[in-house]
């Protein structure tokens, strides 16, 4: 039988004096990947868009819980988005949407 | 806007909050995100003349903001002679007192003294990170701890990151052989350098500090420090193990 891949789920908060919508966030974050860990943690970290919460100015991502931390790493050393000054915080983490949900 | 950022109720302190004392209202927002971001201490740098109305501003900032504030002085000696005079002055006027070590005999000066609480490093120039085995055997005896800022890590770019990731690395590796504690603090002079505690933890996987010990540098490291500072500060402090526990008034 073939394990499935775990994965965790992680609702950010999006800090701009701009606004910004989801792909700009999402190729934001995955160049933060790409600039720290290259095309092969890239590949490994697996992130996906699930939702985007524009009046909370949050969105929720999925990635390989082997990455978990590596993500958040570089979710973390993100300065910019699209060319201005932003940060991106994590709310929280989890391994399914309607715990995430509970927790945010 | 408080929200629950840690489910393990850790108690996360941010020792070195570079907050611009003459802008209240940015000082303000800077305390309030801290308190947002799950901080429950902050440090503060002062100047070794700061007033007591600045100190009592920012307190009163801080217990609205509902954070502990830690009252920390930075020093820049030039030499050890110079560190000596700075620690004979000020010590017992702040409760955390930190040397930036440019010269190998400040660093080695002020890793032996007991007075020293933090020791910080160039992030610019890494030919002046002193932090070796000999550094970390007189820290580890005189219980000083070796301070690593993670808002640079987030400021620099490209080779300038990488260099300092590396010397980061081998710097963690030879305190946690030497059993020197690791604070970690954000550094931050503006909202966007800060992080909650999770994050820079999180961070700290690039110069290979595990995750449980980077936790203790946010958390247990910290408040360690500035619990024995505040026992030592404390008026019923006789010395090391013994304090007034009651005075008796006689007629």
């Amino acid at each position: 039988m073939i394990k499935r891949e775990k994965r965790r789920y992680l609702a950010l908060e999006v800090v701009s004096e701009q606004p910004l919508n989801e792909q700009i966030v999402l190729d934001a974050i995955q160049s933060s990947v790409h600039r720290l860990f290259g095309e092969y943690g890239t590949s490994q970290a697996n992130i996906k868009l699930i939702k985007y919460l524009p009046e909370k100015r949050q969105l929720v991502i999925r990635c390989s819980h082997m990455m978990l931390e590596r993500v958040r790493a570089a979710i973390a050393s993100t300065i910019e988005v699209n060319g201005k000054t932003a940060a991106i915080h994590v709310v929280g983490v989890s391994g399914t949407l309607k715990a995430l949900s509970k927790k945010t | 806007m408080q929200r629950n950022w840690d489910v393990n109720m850790k108690r996360f302190a941010d020792l070195h909050l570079r907050v611009p004392l003459k802008d209240i209202p940015q000082a303000e927002r800077m305390i309030k995100k801290a308190s947002e971001l799950g901080y429950n201490l902050v440090g503060i740098p002062l100047s070794p003349h700061a007033t007591r109305e600045q100190i009592s501003q920012l307190k009163h900032i801080c217990s609205e903001a509902k954070v502990d504030l830690v009252s920390r002085v930075n020093f820049f000696p030039r030499n050890s002679n110079e560190l000596l005079h700075d620690l004979r002055s000020y010590r017992r006027r702040f409760e955390i007192v930190a040397v930036r070590c440019h010269t190998k005999d400040v660093a080695r000066q002020a890793a032996k003294d007991r007075r020293v609480d933090l020791l910080q490093f160039s992030v610019t120039n890494l030919r002046q990170r002193f932090f070796d085995e000999a550094e970390a055997e007189l820290a580890s005896q005189a219980l000083s701890s070796l301070e690593i800022e993670l808002a640079p890590l987030l400021q620099l770019t490209s080779f300038s990151r990488v260099h300092l990731l590396s010397c980061l690395r081998r710097e963690v590796a030879t305190a946690e052989r030497a059993d020197v504690p690791i604070t970690l603090s954000s550094g931050a002079t503006d909202e966007n350098f800060m992080r909650g505690p999770r994050d820079y933890a999180a961070l700290t996987t690039l110069f290979d500090l595990p995750l449980p010990s980077a936790l203790r540098a946010l958390s247990e490291n910290p408040w360690v420090t500035v619990e024995r500072n505040r026992g030592k500060l404390s008026p019923d402090f006789v010395a090391p193990g013994i304090r007034v526990v009651g005075r008796k008034t006689c007629d």
